[in-house]
């Protein structure tokens, strides 16, 4: 398959105006020693055979539309209804560039401006983004936020942040000569004791996760108080989901809020593209990295949007921007925008219950069997961990057997914690579904 | 064609509905027993109240309002933006990869493993390195992935060095990249022809200097002849040379960053190989690396351990993490089926009629607008200056808003830094001759304009469903989200 238009005769007639012998020609400038030999890949092949191609590719995978997935741990399988699909596959949006010719960009301008206000309003925010590549990035990007706001060195974490995101915040800092200091879990949530003693004059950021990796509901207010007390700034890496019914950052008085927006009807497609939300209090939003939408008015007097607040960014300060970000997640931020007016005022909260009725069900189903108890009393969303008599990843190979993919084994993660999964229940399932998981499970 | 849409919170009403969810089916109970009170939200999010009829036609409305690739001939200079193919959408959103949990047994994913893995293949070949990274989820994304391997690569030697080389013309990322990274950012002038500067090179090269950032063919359309010294100047100070491959669609099949130099490239799939841009993303942007650097590379890495596909994240010298999971796998599903599609010639008469669409643009327009630089033929782009046109009262910045009446989104303006009133063109391959003579004659339509009429210009866009916005207005006086009445 070929996709450029021309034919012999439109060549001929282009190279004759161009004055060139032959299309070759025009690398003229390329020195012979540095053209390459054909292309060792095979030949292109028809629409057809493609289909069948891939096909057989896709078939060597287990999807979650087959199985029933119990799995979470940063990425979550919810409802996402038609309407999010159809808009976003619509190629008006799908096949545009970043809105830098505004007026001839309304469609996505206004659909950004939107979202930032979704952002804002969900996580209780002053300012939002127009968006980040994904939670653990704009978690990273926070950290760099903090840093240089306050030009302090100490940036505080809890260890049931996120393994990741932890891992990926030591990456994006690796060029800056900043210290992280691990505060340990008691009962799955922060210790609250050993952080009132870390927190310092010299800490730039306190990083609370909610709810935390382990599933657990954090007091995020509490450590607001120890965190703020030492003038350190607080970042909350939130479940957009958990919104529905949880305290907002902006309710215990976050200075950033970021997080995964994949819950917000993007599917899981192994991991990418998701999206990264990022919002702040209205004093740190001339340090926020990434692009805004504002509205502004033509020179007719009427409504309209454009990209603003430009001079943080690459374009403009090169070396000095607040990030080096250009390219987006623009279109899961449109998918974002019209599942959070899709689900509305209600369905947030309704979607949220359920999540906390089901995961709570679900729960106790998996008490009351032999060889299995909870890790942590602490309150918890959507996802919870189990301490198992058995090794976990083989009750989930076992379990894939049975056309369940059980939780998250977490001695991957944390070796102090190899008789531990994670199981994450969502709105998509059923009551039959969680009773034949349970007693999957009891046979182990 | 005059609209404005209603913000989507200025439709529909208090308990309207536009979603379902099956009944709950276990036990209800009070929030409260479950969740202190005090971890419990108090003032609801004032999310939008409408109908499923409601939110289709209001965002239905807003993407009537956009230029796109499926609508619009979008000229943009170093963007891309060739034809998205259906079929490539298709297969990415096949249930056996949306539905794909990240943290599925790996048993369970073996063909996402394997088109992965096919395709950092496919970029070995294509770019002439030897190992890829497909995490980094855009352009800037790999630049800062490729600043931390060299970081990492020179502090293994016991100095991580401190300096970045990067030309006038670069992008902004570059700059910014190296700059998140931790180093000094050392510009190093073109030379008239908006080249590297070979002597101006050699006098900011020394011992410190980490890595040069290159643009091939640079930001000017124009390949970079003396890539071979340049390389050989930076690798003797100890420094490694890095391709931003922005440019990559005058490459393909023709030339390899490898064989040029380059120890380290990053691609953007969303240009080269026909992802869909989506109004700003989402991308994706590989990293490939020479043998020597490879250990660097983000984990986890996709390998082969007896004949499975595997996730391997042990490795002792890499960067780390650049972000949670395996990257955008859905962009690189479609342009592995794009490479597939193509096949090896394919991408090569891709390129090689990218070339021909900019060099015919370039012929037909010269006569009427200023060519940046016209030393020879030209690669995937070329540059205009609009200066000339100064003299009429009108700037660039009018001249690519009239183009917007006539249908044509703008090409990209005022880029590169280092040409005054830049126009810089971007026909890619999958335009027609048809486009591209309707293009050329709207924009000799607007030179005449400028001479004749410039208040039309000056005073355009005029047929969009905007007029010019006010740019000012809105940094002034900062209207960044919808507050409820009240609020």
């Amino acid at each position: 398959m070929k996709y450029s238009p021309h034919t012999d005769k439109d060549k001929k007639e282009m190279l004759a105006t161009i004055g060139a012998p032959s299309a070759e020609s025009l690398f003229e400038a390329i020195p012979e020693g540095l053209r390459a030999g054909k292309l060792d890949l095979p030949e292109g092949i028809s629409e057809l055979e493609l289909k069948k191609s891939i096909n057989d590719k896709a078939d060597k995978n287990y999807s979650t539309n087959k199985l029933i997935s119990f799995l979470g741990g940063g990425a979550y399988e919810h409802h996402i209804p038609q309407v999010v699909e159809s808009i976003i596959s619509r190629g008006e949006f799908l096949t545009a560039y970043t809105p830098y010719q505004a007026e001839a960009s309304q469609g996505t301008l206004q659909a950004i401006y939107e979202y930032q206000s979704l952002i804002c309003e969900l996580t209780g925010m002053d300012v939002a983004n127009a968006s980040m590549y994904d939670g653990a990035s704009a978690l990273a990007e926070a950290v760099l936020l903090a840093v240089r706001e306050t030009g302090r060195k100490r940036v505080i974490f809890p260890e049931s942040l996120h393994p990741e995101y932890r891992q990926v915040v030591r990456t994006y800092m690796s060029g800056y000569k900043v210290e992280f200091t691990e505060i340990p879990h008691a009962g799955g949530v922060y210790d609250e004791a050993v952080l009132e003693k870390e927190v310092d004059g010299d800490t730039a950021c306190v990083i609370v996760q909610n709810p935390n990796f382990f599933g657990c509901i954090e007091h995020a207010d509490r450590i607001e108080s120890i965190c703020h007390a030492k003038g350190a700034l607080l970042i909350a890496s939130v479940n957009p989901i958990s919104l529905g019914v949880l305290r907002s950052p902006g309710e215990y008085n976050a200075d950033i809020a970021v997080g995964e927006g994949q819950p917000l009807g993007i599917p899981l497609c192994y991991g990418g593209p998701y999206l990264g939300f990022f919002a702040v209090k209205e004093k740190h939003m001339r340090r926020m990295p990434g692009r805004v939408a504002g509205v502004t008015k033509d020179m007719d007097g009427k409504r309209g949007f454009v990209l603003t607040m430009q001079a943080r960014e690459q374009h403009i300060r090169r070396e000095k921007a607040t990030s080096n970000i250009c390219s987006n997640e623009g279109l899961m931020a449109l998918a974002a925008c019209v599942y959070l007016s899709s689900v509305g005022r209600e369905g947030i909260k309704e979607t949220a219950r359920q999540n906390v009725m089901k995961s709570h069900y679900m729960k106790e189903k998996i008490l009351k069997l032999s060889g299995f108890e909870l890790f942590s009393d602490a309150p918890f969303f959507n996802e919870f961990v189990v301490r198992c008599g058995k090794d976990p990843e083989k009750i989930i190979g076992d379990l894939l057997k049975h056309g369940i993919m059980g939780g998250l084994p977490l001695g991957r993660f944390y070796p102090g914690m190899k008789n531990c999964m994670s199981i994450c229940v969502t709105e998509t399932k059923s009551k039959a579904e969680m009773d034949k998981f349970a007693e999957v499970l009891s046979k182990h | 064609m005059l609209k404005v849409e209603k913000l989507i919170f200025e439709i529909g009403s208090a308990g309207r509905r536009g979603y379902s969810l099956p009944k709950l089916d276990v036990p209800d109970a009070d929030m409260k027993e479950l969740i202190p009170e005090d971890l419990l939200r108090k003032s609801e999010a004032a999310l939008p109240e409408v109908s499923e009829l409601d939110c289709v036609r209001h965002f239905t409305r807003l993407s009537q309002l956009n230029y796109s690739v499926d609508t619009n001939f979008y000229p943009l200079g170093s963007c891309t933006m060739k034809y998205n193919p259906k079929i490539n959408e298709k297969m990415a959103s096949l249930p056996q990869f949306a539905d794909l949990h990240p943290y599925q047994p790996e048993s369970s994913v073996q063909g996402m493993l394997e088109l992965l893995y096919e395709t950092e293949q496919m970029l070995c070949k294509i770019c002439g390195m030897d190992a890829f990274t497909l995490q980094p989820a855009a352009g800037a994304h790999g630049e800062l992935t490729g600043m931390l391997i060299v970081r990492a690569y020179h502090t293994s030697k016991g100095n991580p060095r401190k300096k970045v080389i990067i030309p006038d013309s670069a992008h902004g990322t570059n700059p910014a990249s190296a700059a998140l990274c931790g180093y000094e950012v050392v510009a190093v002038k073109s030379d008239r022809n908006g080249r590297i500067d070979l002597d101006a090179l050699k006098s900011v090269v020394d011992g410190e200097t980490a890595v040069m950032m290159l643009t091939n063919p640079s930001t000017l359309g124009l390949f970079e002849k003396n890539v071979r010294q340049i390389a050989d100047i930076v690798h003797k100070a100890g420094a490694l040379l890095y391709l931003d491959g922005a440019n990559m669609n005058a490459l393909v099949g023709i030339a390899r960053p490898g064989d040029m130099g380059f120890d380290i490239c990053h691609v953007n799939l969303h240009k080269s190989f026909s992802t869909p841009h989506g109004g700003g993303g989402p991308g994706s942007g590989p990293v490939g690396v020479t043998a020597a650097l490879s250990d660097y590379l983000p984990v986890p890495r996709v390998k082969i351990k007896r004949n499975r596909f595997i996730l391997d994240a042990e490795s002792k010298k890499s960067v780390g993490r650049v972000r949670a999971f395996y990257g955008n796998t859905g962009v690189i599903i479609k342009a592995y089926c794009y490479m597939k599609s193509l096949g090896g010639d394919g991408l090569k008469d891709a390129t090689i009629e990218a070339v021909l669409n900019a060099n015919y643009l370039k012929a037909r327009l010269k006569g009427h607008y200023a060519l940046a630089v016209d030393d020879e033929p030209c690669m995937h782009e070329f540059v205009l200056t609009g200066k000339d046109k100064k003299g009429f009262g009108v700037k660039t910045l009018d001249i690519a808003k009239r183009l917007l009446d006539y249908g044509f989104y703008a090409p990209t303006i005022y880029f590169p830094l280092i040409v005054e009133e830049a126009i810089m063109i971007e026909p890619t391959e999958t335009e027609s001759k048809d486009t591209l003579d309707s293009f050329v004659e709207t924009m000799i339509k607007v030179a005449n304009e400028a001479r004749s009429e410039p208040g039309l210009l000056t005073s355009a866009p005029h047929s969009t469903p905007v007029r010019r916005l006010d740019e000012v207005l809105a940094a002034r006086e900062l209207n960044l989200r919808w507050k409820r009445p009240g609020a």
